[in-house]
């Protein structure tokens, strides 16, 4: 009974949790490298109509003769289509920011409007269609069992979230390669002067922060609900970006801070709709953030404390010459 | 021709290209400019995108004697005001506001441009040039919670809403009255988001009603996300604005479907005659403004005879689903018996019936 009862909670929660942390995972690597990326609610706004659209051509019927193979792998190129699309957004504001030097906290912001713009452009053609969602990796004996679906139950995108958790804390902290990203990050000049490339490095940083926002916005347009509705991402992209700050720039305090995040609006809506009416409504709703941002402070506040910002996070830099 | 706001530039841009044309037909003979302000995007598929159904109703009417602009995602807040001030100042005569928050804003425009004709949609406070105007949403409530009555064999129904405001608090108690009538046990489980649009919460909200045992829900929000839960989850829903059967074939058992372009049309017309005076416009079936999306196959006949019968009480005038008695949570009289609740006092209702978790 209670399992019946937890495990769709749990699911509920990792199902609003999982963008935020793709997005988050993504933006921490791009601050790493010393660049502050406003745009994420954009890119991922891109990323969710480049999956929705390319799963939908994919799945088109049409193919069902000719490629039957196609429509399997439709919601895996409507990922990685919202990928590309987030990273395309990514290096443009890497062009601007990096090739002209302008001021990353505007470009960021004007690549949040251009996102938008744009995906609502392409969208128009897509309102009102639906997709099957991209919801199963394994086997119904596993995914569909009432207790096993704890593990096996979720869209591969949750599982890759994990992964990049991981790989990111791995790469940030055991890696040559990530070491030197650390570099650029914290003193850009003395990178540059024992010959690393810090523009180059940036933008690499810059594409994959992009390309995990972007895949985080195919997660809203073809998991969570697998349609196209203008700007559905509705301002989760601030979140990320949140708490990347509140995590102290460290993946597993961002895991962490995803999932209170998640926590407390899926217990929001249990409490709602259990009848706990003497709190405004008002007051739940905004329980989410104010919980992910007091766990995460008072963890800051438990360890070593001070700064942790990158030092050179948002200072423009613009050439290795 | 389309104002420029954060989302739809790119939008403006590419009309921007077809501004010396319209330049044109305005010189030959001065339109009525007519003014709309959006909640969500045009494309949500739910309550802005049958406001923008009736907005393009009504310029196909009137030819070229009607134009018409749009600002689509305007916040319910303080920055809503110089967004209605900009289409006063660009000449627009008749303003429609198209949302519950945008009250006091509109209120203060219009003070400030006596000459233009604001109409509030969904509000209740009034001005000489300030005209409220809804659809009684409530009746097609009244017929979803008969249909849930019917179908719910947990005796647990949802409904998924946005805010604490009149137009949902009615949708709320019309829904549990009319399931009520149906079976008496029957308790409805209230989720406000705190939000209009917001796909991904209005999904956990009804996973949330699903798991706690809710196998109909309505939604109050404006995205088909719910109806793709309910899919998913193998129980049933309503659509929300437009008929959404596309996004949940099977849990899609019938929608309310919102009408605005006859109301829009008749407000241009009496612009156009001189005759537009500020009023308190409530359509609902009768004036076909308020319609029922086909029901689903899969509902029993005698279902659909109970559904139908509520729309055709609603048609001839013998039908209202606030006629007493009513109580209210605590158990307190709100409605004696045999009496119907007033329109005024329905219109700023703040309190929900019996049998209403929330």
């Amino acid at each position: 009974m209670i399992v019946d009862f937890l495990i769709p909670l749990i699911s509920t929660v990792v199902s609003v949790s999982t963008p935020i942390l793709l997005a988050a995972t993504g933006e921490l690597v791009t601050e790493k490298s010393g660049v502050l990326n406003l745009g994420v609610e954009g890119m991922m706004l891109l990323g969710a109509i480049a999956g929705f659209a390319i799963n939908f051509a994919a799945s088109d019927p049409q193919f069902a003769d000719s490629a039957p193979w196609l429509a399997t792998l439709a919601p895996w190129l409507g990922a990685a289509a919202g990928g590309i699309a987030g990273a395309l957004g990514a290096l443009l504001f890497g062009a601007i920011v990096l090739g002209l030097g302008a001021n990353q906290v505007a470009t960021g912001l004007a690549l949040v409007i251009f996102g938008g713009g744009v995906s609502s452009l392409i969208g128009t053609g897509y309102v009102g269609m639906a997709l099957q969602p991209f919801d199963q990796i394994f086997p119904d004996s596993l995914a569909q069992d009432p207790v096993y679906k704890l593990v096996f139950g979720y869209s591969p995108l949750v599982y890759f979230s994990f992964l990049m958790v991981f790989a990111v804390y791995w790469f940030l902290n055991r890696t040559r390669a990530g070491l030197v990203l650390r570099a650029v990050g914290e003193n850009d000049i003395s990178a540059r002067s024992i010959g690393y490339s810090v523009v180059g490095v940036r933008y690499a940083a810059i594409a994959f922060g992009g390309a995990m926002a972007g895949i985080a916005g195919s997660y809203f347009s073809m998991v969570i609900t697998p349609l196209w509705a203008e700007g559905m991402t509705a301002g989760r992209g601030w979140i990320a970006l949140a708490l990347v700050v509140f995590s102290g720039w460290r993946s597993g305090r961002l895991l962490l801070g995803a999932y209170f995040f998640g926590l407390f609006m899926t217990l929001e809506l249990y409490a709602k709709a259990s009848g706990f009416s003497f709190l405004p409504s008002q007051f739940w709703a905004s329980m989410p953030y104010l919980m992910a941002i007091v766990v995460l402070a008072l963890m800051s506040a438990r360890g070593r404390g001070g700064a942790e910002a990158p030092a050179c996070l948002g200072k423009p830099y613009m050439t290795d010459a | 021709m389309t104002i420029l706001t954060r989302r739809n530039f790119i939008k403006t841009a590419a009309a921007a290209s077809t501004l010396p044309l319209m330049g044109r037909a305005a010189f030959a003979d001065e339109p009525l400019k007519v003014g709309y302000i959006y909640l969500g995007p045009v494309g949500d598929f739910g309550w802005t995108w049958a406001h923008e159904k009736g907005r393009k109703a009504m310029v196909d009417h009137f030819g070229g004697k009607v134009v018409a602009d749009y600002v689509e995602n305007v916040a319910e807040d303080q920055s809503a005001t110089p967004v209605i001030k900009d289409l006063a100042a660009q000449g627009h005569k008749l303003i429609f506001t198209t949302s519950f928050g945008y009250m006091d804003q509109t209120l203060e425009v219009a003070k400030a441009y006596p000459d233009a004709k604001f109409e509030h949609c969904t509000g209740y406070k009034k001005a000489d040039n300030v005209g409220v105007y809804n659809n009684r949403f409530h009746e097609g409530r009244a017929v979803q919670g008969t249909i849930a009555g019917h179908m719910s064999k947990t005796g647990v129904i949802g409904y998924l809403g946005s805010f604490k405001v009149p137009e949902v608090v009615m949708g709320v108690n019309s829904f549990a009255l009319s399931a009520q009538a149906v079976n008496p046990k029957i308790k409805v489980k209230l989720v406000m988001i705190d939000s209009w649009f917001d796909p991904a919460k209005e999904a956990a909200a009804a996973e949330t009603l699903a798991n706690l045992g809710c196998d109909v829900i309505a939604t109050h929000t404006d995205s088909p996300a719910a109806l793709q839960v309910c899919e998913k989850k193998k129980i049933y829903g309503f659509g929300q604005g437009a008929d959404m059967s596309r996004f949940a074939p099977h849990a899609h058992l019938t929608a309310i479907e919102d009408i605005w372009g006859p109301y829009y049309i008749s407000r241009a017309q009496a612009m156009l005659d001189g005759k537009w005076a500020s009023d308190d416009a409530w359509w609902g079936m009768k004036e076909g403004a308020v319609v029922m999306a086909p029901y689903n196959k899969s509902l029993p006949a005698p279902v659909v005879a109970a559904a139908k019968k509520i729309v055709d009480g609603y048609m001839t005038g013998t039908y209202d689903v606030f006629t007493g008695p009513i109580a209210d949570q605590a158990g307190a009289d709100k409605v004696a018996k045999g009496e119907k609740m007033p329109l005024d006092k329905l219109a700023g209702i703040d309190w929900y019936v019996k049998g209403v978790e929330s």
